[in-house]
């Protein structure tokens, strides 16, 4: 037996405020070899965090390990005192959190930090230690290894920050590497590298790993074997190609099916043009303070249709919504809606435009006021707009609720006592109270569970066939995107580098930011890493980041084909092609991307 | 968690789900003792408030009333008792008062921002540069020494610092999304202030009120103490040490008792405010986390 972990029969119990202690993880046992990666996947709630961090002898605030072994290494470390588990973690095991933003002190250089256990753990001195980060830096393929631990967190990118936080956890070489969902808030063109630079690391030093995720096309990529969870009981375990590919439980293949289509599959019924827009952004320019974020921007939402705005974090995505929505002024341009103009500043505009415009947030948490039940939340845009009271009110509610699929009684609820997909629902019966002829929707999805979010579009849907609502839907999910908008705006640095109708975007030639975002998405195919992460596409793009406000095209810094000398200094001319497709570019039609 | 979603206690009001420990226990009994004693005080106390009940001045414990007697031949615990009135209420009225100004202000700024939270937020500045006993003094030099004047000078002097928690907390609500989601339907800004962030700021103010209310004790019994506050021959704790602290060389305890009445009171009112905050932080910070 060459099991560097061994967990048998674990039992968690955890307790709200003020409750008793329930049982969150029932009798589960895993084992993980020498330079094996186990993955643990199942919904949010289902216990694989908590898992991953009892593998270190940790239970969270208001847990407790209620029964089971955890052996390390051969050593019982449930039996152990707590100074002599705090001395394992960091030497034999080590933890990489989710968000490496929120792991690093942004008060102190990235060097000290990462040496920071070794030198707790006495393994060297600094001067030696910091030698040897150097190597793994080059490792971890991290730009400028030599000088990266001279510069402080918030002067490098998510992703290299993500991979500095790997560096930070195999600075001791420990046996056991635990990742909680590294690259679940990463853009998938981020996601790539961090994903090569975890799993070369790992066959490179020959640790074990725990991989805890829901994106089911990640786990293809580095796992040996999964285990999946449901409500902290074992559902089904195996080696990773027998799972996705011939799974035998029911949950895992309901899991399977939520994944997210591979783009290429749309084929809508194209928008008639010559329906007028709901919103029309035209030439718009805007931003905050001095920093221009939006320029030259025109985009049109048809009625009753979907419009996709998709691009990487930073690029002006949620910045577009929000001129439309009236939240951030815009400086030149203007935003038509239903035909009329709109006031630039929402405190100029009638009740009427506000109406017919919604929004709804990401972070469905945040978007629904704690303190107020949710027939207050869905009572006042009814009563604001349309001067419902009384019964009529209640029964508008309930009729919300049921559009929406969640039960009636929900109304005496508060938003804490719903589950996260729940509480999007709410946000977008919200929105529809106010009978709007356009949502927008940003990024509704992105902070939910792949099964949660697959219901969550498909509501989206149902409700456009029934109502007619037109939707600004944007999100960095381009499966997401064409499986479901009529017409795509890709934007990169706040400027539109292609638009069309979906499938002309989503079909050859591409735009070269079009093809490397569209290669970017992991498919359920072990080896797709691979081949993806060699690709000249893929190196050009992660040695780059988004520059805002760049003279020439903003992607000439992370284009293969990019033409030196002109690129970079001309902004590049807009090239209508056949289906209304708009690309700009300095390259001639014929050396587009084509696959 | 969507499953064990409807095991979920509701926070609906702050108070929900709280619960007591033996601190905030002893100190809510302490408070409680001294609320019924204002509330029922002169048919408790055995003598009246400015009654001379002996000949002997700075009797000692036991002689002539149960505390003693104070300069005057005064009985020290009937006094005590009604005291405890005038000390309670007037820290009531000036915390009152420094929430009202410095709530309503903060707020404001925090909501109309620009040239008004620049201009508020100086000059509440200013008053914080100057040392507030100091200026107390100033104000009540200037204004002379009526119940109103105390209030609302020490009132404004400790709203300084409730203004800047309020403007604090306006500006963190203020940029939540369901507040940005009430701006984008065209909610007006009172309803904004009154429905979307002043219930959630409730928790923090409430703290801050009973932080504001010990200080306005210590406050107000160190005004009285120098003469500027309460005046005989009304009781006030504060009143009462500065009368009676000529005794301490005689060895009376009368300037004793009511000095540790208000630290009994401050101390309590202390305690419960921060049995309240680290219930709010969540039940779990207190739980042993093992490492």
């Amino acid at each position: 037996m060459n099991d560097i972990i061994t967990i048998k029969n674990l039992r968690i119990e955890g307790r709200p405020p003020g409750g008793e202690y329930v049982s969150i993880v029932k009798d589960v046992s895993l084992n993980v070899r020498k330079g094996e990666v186990l993955a643990l996947i199942g919904e949010s709630g289902s216990g694989k965090s908590t898992i991953s961090l009892a593998a270190m002898g940790f239970a969270r605030p208001g847990c407790r390990i209620a029964g089971g072994e955890v052996w390390l290494n051969g050593r019982n470390i449930m039996a152990l005192s707590p100074r002599e588990r705090h001395a394992l973690r960091g030497e034999e095991v080590s933890y990489v959190a989710q968000s490496a933003a929120a792991s690093f002190n942004p008060a102190l250089r990235i060097g000290k930090q990462v040496i920071e256990a070794p030198l707790w753990h006495g393994v060297g001195d600094a001067a030696a230690l910091t030698a040897t980060t150097v190597e793994l830096y080059r490792k971890l393929d991290l730009p400028n290894p030599e000088t990266v631990g001279q510069k402080f967190p918030h002067q490098v990118s998510g992703g290299q920050l993500q991979r500095l936080m790997a560096a930070m956890a195999m600075s001791c070489g420990p046996d056991l590497l635990i990742l909680d969902e590294p690259t679940t808030a990463l853009d998938v063109t981020t996601q790539i590298e961090v994903l090569k630079a975890f799993k070369d690391i790992i066959r490179d030093q020959g640790t074990a790993a725990i991989y805890v995720t829901h994106d089911l096309a990640v786990v293809a990529q580095v796992a040996d074997r999964i285990l999946v969870l449901k409500n902290g009981e074992m559902v089904e375990e195996g080696p990773t190609d027998q799972i996705l590919h011939n799974p035998q439980h029911e949950y895992t293949r309901t899991l399977m099916a939520a994944v997210r289509p591979a783009p290429h599959l749309v084929d809508h019924v194209d928008a008639s043009a010559a329906q007028a827009p709901v919103v029309s952004v035209r030439n718009v320019t805007a931003g905050y303070g001095t920093l221009t974020i939006l320029s030259d921007v025109s985009v049109d939402v048809p009625a009753a249709s979907v419009v996709g705005v998709i691009g990487e974090s930073g690029c002006g995505k949620s910045t577009l919504a929000r001129v439309v929505a009236g939240l951030t002024p815009l400086r030149t341009g203007e935003i038509m809606l239903d035909g009329q103009v709109a006031a630039p500043n929402l405190n100029d505009r009638p009740r009427a435009a506000l109406k017919d415009c919604q929004i709804v947030f990401q972070m469905a948490d945040t978007a629904l006021n704690p303190r107020q039940r949710i027939s207050d939340i869905l009572g006042r845009p009814l009563e604001f707009y349309q001067g419902l009271k009384g019964s009529a009110r209640a029964d508008r509610i309930g009729d919300l609720l049921e559009l929406v699929d969640l039960p009636r009684n929900f109304a005496s609820r508060y938003p804490g006592e719903l589950s996260g997909g729940q509480k999007q629902r709410i946000n977008l019966a919200r929105a529809l109270a106010a009978d709007p002829k356009v949502i927008l929707c940003d990024e509704v999805t992105s902070a939910l569970d792949t099964v949660v979010a697959a219901g969550v579009i498909e509501l989206l849907k149902s409700l456009k066939d029934k109502l007619g609502v037109a939707y600004m839907f944007i999100s960095h999910d381009l499966s997401t995107v064409a499986s479901f908008a009529d017409e795509v705006v890709v934007l990169y640095a706040g400027r539109v580098v292609e638009q069309g109708p979906s499938r002309a975007v989503f079909s050859p030639p591409f735009h070269p930011y079009t093809k490397l975002l569209l290669s970017s998405v992991p498919e359920m195919r072990q080896g797709w890493l691979e081949g993806v992460a060699d690709t000249r596409e893929a190196k050009a793009a992660s040695t780059g980041s988004v520059v805002i406000g760049a003279k020439g095209c903003p992607f000439s810094n992370r284009c293969a084909l990019a033409i030196s000398g002109t690129c970079e200094t001309t902004a590049p001319p807009i090239r209508e092609l056949p289906g209304e497709l708009q690309i700009a570019c300095h390259l001639p039609v014929e050396q587009l991307p084509l696959t | 968690m969507s499953e064990t979603s409807d095991t979920v206690v509701p926070r609906a009001s702050v108070f929900a789900g709280l619960r007591l420990t033996w601190t905030a226990m002893i100190a809510g009994s302490i408070l409680l003792f001294w609320l019924v004693l204002a509330l029922f005080g002169p048919w408790i106390a055995p003598h009246g408030e400015a009654e001379i009940i002996s000949g002997q001045t700075f009797a000692p414990l036991g002689e002539g009333g149960l505390l003693g007697t104070d300069k005057l031949g005064r009985d020290v615990l009937s006094r005590l008792i009604y005291g405890v009135r005038t000390t309670l209420l007037l820290a009531l009225v000036t915390t009152v008062v420094s929430f009202a100004f410095g709530v309503t202000l903060g707020f404001a700024a925090a909501i109309l921002k620009g040239w008004f939270d620049i201009v508020v937020s100086r000059i509440v500045e200013a008053f914080m540069a100057f040392p507030s006993t100091l200026l107390a003094l100033v104000i009540i030099g200037a204004f002379g020494t009526s119940i109103t004047v105390l209030v609302l000078t020490v009132g404004l002097v400790l709203s300084t610092s409730v203004f800047r928690v309020s403007r604090a907390l306006g500006y963190d609500i203020g940029v939540m999304d369901f507040v940005e989601a009430a701006r984008a339907r065209g909610e007006g800004t009172w309803w904004i202030l009154t429905r979307e962030i002043l219930p959630n700021c409730m928790a923090p103010l409430i703290a801050e009120f009973g932080l504001r209310f010990t200080f306005s004790i210590l406050f107000l019994s160190g005004l009285s103490f120098l003469g500027l506050g309460v005046q005989e021959p009304a009781a006030d704790w504060g009143l009462m040490v500065q009368e009676n602290v000529g005794g301490l060389f005689l060895g009376s305890s009368a300037a004793l008792i009511p000095a540790a009445c208000i630290a009994s009171l401050t101390v309590s009112m202390n305690l419960l405010v921060d049995w309240f905050q680290q219930r709010q932080q969540g039940e779990t910070v207190l739980e042993k986390i093992d490492q």
